[in-house]
């Protein structure tokens, strides 16, 4: 369950964030998870329940925006959308695409009062 | 409908209420009759990921043993691949000679550290309790317990798992991910995170292969499909096939160590 260490990260980003910016109280997070990362979104929702608790993300809603696997072929320059690490360029049929998209995992923004 | 007031404001008009205050259209008055109170809710962009702080540690991690001239390796495979099997064959193979320091992480027990001890090496061992990866500030807290010598190498043997110790860098020079040819040649298209990670791959436990339907070529095209630039090693850490060349590698990343320490 690497999705419990990654959401108490995120509520150490959070909070560094209320100390910086001068907030108690977060209502909404919105995260960025790449299709191709190992997060399981919901997984990582559970996780994140139980780690902001306490916290000034405690009660949070959180949001999922996930970003689709998109690459680049090394041989080629061809992009396309990825749906595993190893596809093949649909162009050129080389191995591997360079992934430009789609293992992201952070936090994007809050809205906070 | 006039939002003032809650009148109709399409021409028709209350008999009290002559619509002296201007009318605003409603679209527009939703935006200028609640103006943003200060202590409201506001956005704040944050745009950081949640392996930042993790990363910066691992940064910190490589620092330190670069300037050490110690050659570290992070050992990931799936649990029973035979990782601890291979560390204990490569401390009887470099004792002497190359200085090693082995972290040993685990969910529960000290059973795999206790192996390294008893093979002479000095070892720490990591719980990671729920946590099914090594991550940097465990690595570098250990780090600071053991004896790092010029020239010598520290192997992290990683919880067992081919998912996320793939995502933590731990501070290491590679990331060795261990295959053994009980598993099913489709763990590296199953896992591909891990098998891209790593530098170099050990298929291991190759003396069992006369028993087996395994077949040894199609892991490794799996393994190349995945990550092209990997290197394999065909090996049995009890057999003894493949160490050579293993050791032959460990040694040479350890004597850059220590070079590239020397020159900065
Ligand atoms: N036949 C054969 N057995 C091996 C080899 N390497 C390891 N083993 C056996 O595989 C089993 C597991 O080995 P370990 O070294 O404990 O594996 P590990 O990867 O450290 O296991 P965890 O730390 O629990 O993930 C033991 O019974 C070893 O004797 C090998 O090359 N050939
Ligand atoms: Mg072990
Ligand atoms: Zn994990
Ligand atoms: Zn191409
Ligand atoms: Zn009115």
């Amino acid at each position: 369950m690497h999705e419990l260490s990654l959401a108490a990260s995120a509520v150490e980003l959070i909070e560094a964030a209320a100390v910086r910016e001068g907030f108690s109280r977060v209502r909404r997070v919105r995260m960025e998870i790449g299709a191709l990362s190992c997060v399981e979104p919901e997984a990582l929702r559970f996780a994140f329940e139980s780690a902001a608790a306490g916290s000034c993300a405690a009660g949070a809603a959180l949001e999922f925006l996930v970003v689709a696997g998109e690459g680049r072929c090394s041989g080629c320059g061809a992009t396309a959308e990825l749906e595993t690490v190893y596809d093949p360029c649909p162009a050129c049929g080389a191995h591997p695409m360079q992934v430009l998209r789609g293992m992201e995992m952070r936090v994007k923004d809050l809205d906070v009062e | 409908m006039c939002t003032t007031c809650g009148c109709g404001g399409d021409g028709a008009t209350l008999e009290s209420h002559p619509h002296a205050h201007p009318y605003v259209p409603r679209k527009r008055s939703a935006v200028a009759v609640i103006p943003p109170a200060p202590d409201e809710v506001r956005r704040i962009e944050v745009e950081q990921d949640l392996l930042a702080r993790n990363d910066a540690e691992a940064v910190a991690n490589r620092k330190t043993l670069a300037q050490l001239g110690v050659f570290a390796i992070n050992l990931v495979s799936s649990p029973g691949s035979g990782k601890t099997t291979l560390l204990v064959e490569t401390l009887r193979r470099l004792a002497g000679e190359v200085p090693v320091a082995v972290i040993e992480g685990d969910q529960q027990t000290s059973r795999d550290a206790d192996r390294i001890r008893a093979a002479g090496a000095p070892a720490i061992q990591v719980n990671t309790g729920k946590g099914c990866h090594l991550d940097a500030r465990m690595v570098g807290q250990a780090m600071q317990r053991l004896p790092l010598q010029n020239g010598g190498l520290l192997l992290i043997e990683n919880v067992g798992n081919l998912v996320c110790p793939a995502a933590f860098d731990l501070g290491e020079a590679h990331k060795v991910a261990i295959l053994s040819v009980t598993e099913g040649e489709d763990k590296p298209l199953k896992y591909p995170d891990m098998f891209r990670a790593a530098d170099l791959m050990l298929l291991n436990k190759c003396d069992l292969l006369p028993h087996l339907a395994f077949d040894a070529d199609q892991a490794e095209a799996f393994a190349r499909r995945v990550n092209p630039a990997i290197r394999i090693i065909r090996s049995s850490a009890t057999h003894g096939s493949g160490m050579d060349e293993w050791i032959d590698w460990l040694r040479a990343g350890a004597a850059a160590a220590r070079r590239e320490a020397a020159a900065a």
